[in-house]
Order: structure tokens, then sequence, then C-alpha cells
């Protein structure tokens, strides 16, 4: 691995040859196995790898976060010099939050409830002993500023649940920031968050690192933000370093197979599809070296389909849906109107994309479809028939046309319920006798790429992606004419996510069916769907052939969600950044 | 087997199983030990433990052995224990479910019932159905079972209250399962192991209330219990302290090893505690 001469000299952080052991028992013998890199002064490190590949092991192990069990084998972390991992608990206690910081991914559990954000800023000079209280809120107020929340007075006397997920992350990076550390870790910090939020908070992060020169470690398993932010990568699989350089060589000219499947099972770029046809996009002016990602034909643009232009599958008019909390004798009611005159039609063979942040009701648009919430206004016509109108059997009968395939592969499949079983039980519901519906599910486990000895095993012997093919087949038992498919890729990593997005395709061209795909992530619905819908605050902003929103979006919100994905830029010019609030 | 395992890393889960055993074989062995009636007078009242030899526990008041009563009421509080234990689950885990399933109305009238029940105290309210009924084992287990259902609708309610919103519960409420499979079939498998484990702890519970009724003299006039043998052997503490303390301990040892086993089967059926040990 060639190291870039740094003109500091001395690194800030050093890591020789550390190895974390795991537990007896866990499927490999070391959480990460000889690892060595280095951060110097005003560098931003991005650790990429896909979930259990160790890339946040090494940070727990420096903050001393290391789970229970796990414990280090060898090798030492010098952190100025000094081997963090040898430290005695004062000593490494003086030095977390001071010179060290760090940032967690989710921002909704990591502030106390209880506890007022300006005392939990505050909280942390105390617990160093630093300034008077009254100096610790005037410091407080001008970290919000920094972080640049908006409105910091009063969100310094705000509760946690009174912030959105994006101000409560800044709030952690003020929090982070307090003592000016040397080094910030920040781990998987924009996960959690909406696309135009994670742009957001990745300018943040930028911005502050360049303002203030210190070493940032960002771990995370997007290379989207690897693009958008990183100086040096370090690309991790089972707990081995596979390849690290500079982010553009890295990007560019991937050298291990790994790491090009990592950038290549990206969901098409949707960058490519905007920066190709030179006539719509002759005014922006593409970028000299664009991202390998980016460069490989034929990715990215939205696949064209012919027009299916037969009657209509489903049709939908002036669906309402207003969600209300009942309130105490001393509450308010609260209203949040989560859908609001949505109308459109899904032709059969069709994929329709619902794009939209959490809040846009899309969730709830999917489930009124299935049947699982009750629309409080509006018509849901399969065929011609009003599915909202239909009671007890009747829409019983009429479900299993509509299957739905769910988020959380592990949530999804009943624990105690075996694979076959778990498939078989819709059709002996409807009546199909319990031999022969076994039978079929064999073969659906086929049919989804299972082999048929799955159907006696209980779902936690599973991955997270052979789990979602399950719950595929078990949609796919009841021979459904439309699936609608809930953020069914957002919970695997990036390589199965590819994987269950083809298969999806395949089994949609195979038997007919038609496909309502709902995301929050705008490369995966260019990947698959044919048209668009993009929905905001319960209504449909944006709607029409895929590939042409992506080429030129009409509405405002859309060109943001657009703009915000990850690694659409090739470097982030530092004057947005400073001025992007946003 | 995996289970198993998982429940004998739990040592004091393990001794209590040893515990519950022996019990369990004198209650099983107590016709063959002792056939004669517990209520016989067979030697002088009084008797220290080992003062005669053939009564190695002594007798008490009225001159019975107090071995052949501790072997026969074993069988006696551990059958009460356990039948009053599985009438309560047959009544709370229905309404839980029920209550906790539907919601709305339905679950408002069935926890308003629930609380009418748990308004009262326990004791008081057994001692009252005990009264009524006239004392006899079925009046017993009747009152216990219905002094403590209460906890369990709680419990079943609001695991149901939780799970009928997993995503898998939705799967087969869309592939058209009717209400009674979902309850069933789906989410009644994943409430059983806090029912296990409260279930065990109500037998304790019950073994206690009925050593109670019996110890005011409540108790089925027909059979020998442990307590009975502390509620008349009472008044005599200071002479023959062994006449109460006897069955104490029996008592203790009882409820204890329960408690332990109830103990072992939350860790063994609590996969997240396993996993992290």
């Amino acid at each position: 691995m060639s190291e870039p001469i740094q003109e500091s000299g001395a690194p800030l952080l050093r890591i020789e040859r550390l190895a974390l052991a795991l537990p007896e028992g866990a499927d490999r013998l070391y959480a990460v196995d000889n690892v060595s890199y280095d951060l110097t002064a005003g560098e931003i490190l991005c650790v990429v790898g896909e979930s259990g590949s160790g890339k946040s092991m090494t940070a727990n192990a420096l903050m001393g976060l290391l789970p229970t069990g796990v414990h280090v084998a060898k090798g030492r972390a010098l952190f100025d010099g000094q081997d963090v991992l040898a430290m005695d608990e004062i000593s490494h206690r003086a030095l977390r939050g001071r010179r060290i910081g760090m940032i967690f991914q989710e921002p909704m559990t990591a502030l106390n409830p209880l506890m007022r954000v300006g005392e939990q800023i505050a909280e942390v000079f105390e617990a160093h002993g630093l300034l008077t209280p009254r100096a610790r809120k005037e410091k407080a107020l001008a970290l919000l500023e920094e972080v640049r929340l908006p409105d910091p007075a009063s969100a310094l006397r705000a509760y946690p649940f009174e912030l959105s997920g994006g101000q409560r992350q800044r709030v952690m990076i003020a929090m982070a920031l307090a003592l000016e550390p040397e080094l910030l870790i920040a781990d998987e910090p924009t996960t959690a968050l909406d696309v135009t939020t994670q742009a957001q908070i990745l300018h943040l992060v930028k911005d502050l690192q360049a303002r203030r020169g210190m070493a940032v470690m960002f771990i995370t398993h997007d290379f989207g933000v690897v693009a958008e932010i990183a100086d040096r990568v370090c690309v991790m699989r089972e707990g081995k370093i596979v390849e690290m350089g500079e982010a553009r060589e890295v990007l560019d000219h991937p050298r291990h197979d790994y790491t090009r499947a990592l950038i290549d099972a990206i969901p098409a770029d949707v960058v490519a599809a905007v920066g190709r046809p030179a006539d719509v996009l002759a005014a922006v002016e593409r970028p000299a070296d664009v991202l390998a990602a980016v460069e490989r034909p034929g990715d990215a643009i939205p696949p064209q389909r012919d027009d299916k232009d037969s009657s209509p599958l489903l049709s939908i008019s002036g669906l309402d849906k207003v969600y209300r909390s009942s309130g105490g004798w001393f509450q308010p009611k609260r209203e949040v109107v989560a859908l609001d005159g949505i109308g459109f039609s899904l032709g059969k063979g069709e994929t329709l994309g619902i794009v939209g942040e959490s809040g846009s009701g899309k969730s709830t648009l999917g489930r009124c479809i299935v049947g699982l919430n009750r629309p409080d206004n509006g018509e849901i016509r399969l065929d011609g028939v009003d599915l909202s109108a239909l009671e007890g059997r009747e829409l019983r009968a009429h479900r299993r046309r509509i299957q739905m395939v769910f988020q959380d592969p592990y949530a999804s499949l009943n624990p105690r319920i075996r694979v076959g079983m778990a498939i078989a039980q819709g059709p002996i519901a409807n009546g199909v006798p319990k031999a022969e519906a076994l039978a079929q599910a064999q073969a659906l486990l086929a049919t989804v790429g299972l082999d048929g000895g799955a159907a006696e095993r209980y779902p936690h012997e599973f991955s997270g992606g052979q789990r979602q093919r399950i719950g595929i087949a078990r949609a796919l038992a009841l021979n459904p004419e439309l699936i609608v498919a809930d953020e069914a890729v957002s919970a695997l990593d990036v390589s199965i996510q590819a994987q269950v997005l083809t298969l999806l395709d395949d089994l949609k061209q195979k038997l007919d069916l038609s496909l309502l795909f709902i995301t929050h992530d705008l490369r995966v619905a260019a990947q698959i769907c044919d048209r668009l819908i993009v929905m905001q605050k319960g209504r449909i902003v944006e709607h029409g052939i895929a590939r042409e929103i992506f080429l030129s979006p009409q509405h405002p919100y859309t060109r943001e969600l657009l703009e915000a994905i990850p690694g659409r830029r090739d470097a982030p010019e530092p004057a947005t950044a400073a001025a992007g609030v946003l | 087997m995996n289970f198993f395992k998982r429940f004998a890393q739990n040592r004091g889960a393990l001794v209590g199983l040893v515990i519950l055993g022996l019990v369990v074989v004198l209650a099983l062995l107590a016709p063959l030990l002792y056939p004669d009636s517990p209520w016989r007078m067979v030697q002088r009242p009084f008797l220290a433990p080992g003062e005669v030899s053939g009564f190695w526990l002594g007798t008490d008041v009225m001159g019975r052995d107090v071995a052949a009563g501790l072997a026969h009421g074993a069988w006696v509080s551990l059958l009460i224990g356990l039948i009053s234990t599985v009438v309560a689950l047959a009544i709370g885990v229905p309404l839980g479910a029920l209550a906790g399933y539907f919601g709305g109305k339905i679950d408002d009238a069935l926890m308003r019932f629930t609380e009418f029940f748990q308004t009262i105290p326990n004791f008081a309210l057994a001692i009252v159905l005990v009264a009524i009924m006239e004392p006899s084992t079925f009046s017993i287990v009747l009152a216990i079972a219905i002094v403590s259902w209460p906890p369990v609708a709680r419990l079943v309610r609001g695991e149901f209250l939780s799970i009928k919103h997993r995503e898998y519960v939705e799967a087969a409420r869309l592939v058209g399962q009717t209400h009674r499979d979902i309850i069933i079939k789906q989410i009644l498998p994943n409430t059983l192991s806090p029912v296990i484990v409260l279930a065990s702890l109500m037998v304790a519970t019950a073994i206690l209330l009925e050593s109670s009724l019996s110890f005011l003299g409540l108790g089925d006039p027909d059979t020998m219990s442990w307590g009975y043998m502390i509620g008349a052997a009472r008044t005599v503490m200071r002479q023959a302290w062994w006449l109460s303390v006897i069955p104490g301990v029996a008592i203790l040892l009882t409820v204890l090893a329960l408690n332990l086993v109830g103990e072992g089967l939350d860790d063994a059926l609590n996969p997240q505690l396993a996993r992290a040990r």
C-alpha cells in the first residue's frame, strides 16, 4: 500500500498490525485481522465495507467500546505516539472526547431523551472539568451555530424529540467537536438519514474538517459517500484490508476484485444517466474525470421498456389518509396528513417506482393498496373492482391478488415457523391441501434461487439476502398479479441488493407481474422502474417515465433529491459547502 | 438439545431442577412409603426427630408421623400448584390474546374486567371464595386460579400488542389467514416464552397461597398439606419448633426451586440473553 507523503511528517493515528479476537464460536477467529493504516492531521479516511466486514471494530477499539467477548489480540494503535489500546482507564478517559471525538449512526438514540440539548453539550465540558457553567453555555451556543442548526438559541433549550433526525445528528457533531478533538471518528453518521439530509451532513463534516484541520475517520458502507468526502479509502472485507489508497485512485482504478464488485454493485448511478446524452444536458458541464462507477456503459439509464398500453391493472384516485392521535385530556389532537389526493394507475406488467423521503407517505400508500391500512377517502380499483369497499370474506379473496414484500428481512418471517410452511400457509389458508402447498413451496424456493432443503429450516439460519428471497417466494405463493415491494432492498448490503433486484426483475418478466416499488433510494429506483412517482408530504409532486425524470426533473423537490445523491459530484466545491445551509 | 444446553448453563436452574425432581419423587412415592393415612395416630405425640427409630422426623401434637405428612403433603401441594396454574393460564391467555389482538372496545372491556380482579387483594379474595364455596381441593384450586389469572392476561395482551404489528403477522393477514389462525399459529407461539416463565413462578405462588389458606384452617379437611401442618403446630412453637420448621423448609425449598427453574427457563427461552453469555 503506497502511503502518500504528508507535509506534517508523523501521522496522527497509526494502527499497526491490529488484530481483534472474536469470542469462541463466532463465524471467524478475528473481527479485524492484521490491519494497519495511518491517518494524518487534516485528512479524511473512509473505511468502507459491508456488514460484518469489521469496519467499525477498529474505531470501537480506539474508543474503548469493544463489545463484551471481543478483545485486542495483538497490535498497537498509536495516537500521537501513545498506544491507546494499552492505556489505563484514567488516561484513556482524558483522551476520549477531548482529543478523539465520535459520532454515532443512530441520531434517534444517541442523545439522552430527558435532557435539553444545551445541557448535553455543556456536559461534555463538565466531564472534563472545563470552563464555568456560564462559559459552557456560551460555548454550546457557539457550537450549535457552527454546525448551522437553524435558530441555535432555541435549539439549546429543546429536548431531542423536538428536533429532526438531521438536526440531532448536527447536535451530535457539535458535542463531538466541543473540545476541538484532533481526530473525529464518524461511524455511519448518515446511514439513518434521508438523502437530502445526508448531503447536508456530509457537507458539514467536510467543511468543519477543512476549517479545523482535524483528521476524520469516516466509516461507511456506501461508495457514493466515499466519492463525496474521502481523501483516502480503506476497503475492508472479513476483517482484512483488501485495498487502500487515494480515493480517486481506488474509485477510478480499483485493483481488487472485491472493491470493483462493491463499486459495481452501487445501484445504477443516476449521474451517468444525466451525464451521457449531451443534447439534454448541454448546459451542465460534465466533470472531467467522472468516477469509474459512472463511466461504465449501460448500467445507469433506466432500461427502456415498451409502453404496455393495456388497460390499467390498478387505478387509484383521490386517496386521502390522515393519522389522528386521539389526544388525552390535556393534549390537543394531532393530525398528520399521510396521503392527500393521491391518484395514479399502474398497467399490467409495469414497474412503478414510488420515491420519497421518510414522512412522505409512500409506505402508507403501499399499505393502503395491499389493504393493511384503510384510506379515509378515495378508490383503489384492481381490474375495476373497488377494494376499499370490500369487507370480510370478499376482501380476503381479493387480497390474494396483491402481495407484499416487506422491508426488514429479519422481522418479516415468523421465527417459529419453518420456511417451507411460511410460504405454504398462504395457499393453505386459501384452501389448497397441505401436502400440495408444501410441494409448491419447494418449487418456489427453487425459483428464487434457494435449494430445496431450505424448506425444512427456520428463518434464523438464513442471511438477510436469503430471507428476502424467502419473503419474495412467500409473496409469489398465491400467484398474485401485483407485488408491492416496500423498501424491499433497503436493509441489505449493496452487493446483495443488486442480486435481489435482478431476481425481482427476472420474476416480473417470467411471471408477468406488475410491480409497485417503494423506495427512498433513487439509485435503486433507476435500476428497476419503468415509471416513477415522486412523493413529498403526502402529495405526488412529479410523475412520469423514469428516464425522463432522471434526465430532466421538473419539480424542485425532485431536483433536490437527485442533487443529494452522494457521489454525484466528483468533489464538493468548498464554496457550496460553506454556503450550503439548506 | 440446544435448549437444554442453554438451560444447563444456569447453575442455579440445575439445582432448582434437582430439588424439584426430589419433591416430585417424594410425592409419587408417598403412597408406597407411607401406605397408611397420614392422619393416623401412630406414636406418642411430640416425639423429636430421631427420638424413636422409624419416626425420623418425629410426631406432631396428635402423635401423627411428620414424615408421612410431609410426603403426602408434597403430593397435595404440587397438584394444587400445577392445576391452579393451568386453570389460570386457561383463563388468562385467551382473554389477553383477544384483548391484545383486537384492541379497541374489546380490549377496553376485557381489561376493565381484569382490573376488577386486580384491585381486590389476592389473598383476601381467595379467603372469601374458599369460605363461600366450603373448603375442598376443588374450591381451593378454583380460588387460587381466579386470583392469579390477571397478570397472565396482562402479559399476554402486552406481547400481542407488540407482535401484532410485526411484518410477518401483516404478511399472514395479506395471504388471507383468518384471525383465529393468526392468533394461534403466528402470534401465540411467539408469546410463549415469557408465559412459561411466569407460569413456573405462578406454581410457586399457588403453593404458598394453598399453604396460607391451610394455615388459616381453610384447607381441604381430608387432605394433609404443608400449610395445615404449620398451622396445626403454631400453638406449640416453643415446645416443638420442628413441627413448624420442617414443613416450612419444605415449602421454602420447593418455591425456591420453582423460582430457580423459572429463571433458567427465562434465560434459555430468551435467545438474546443466551447470546450475550
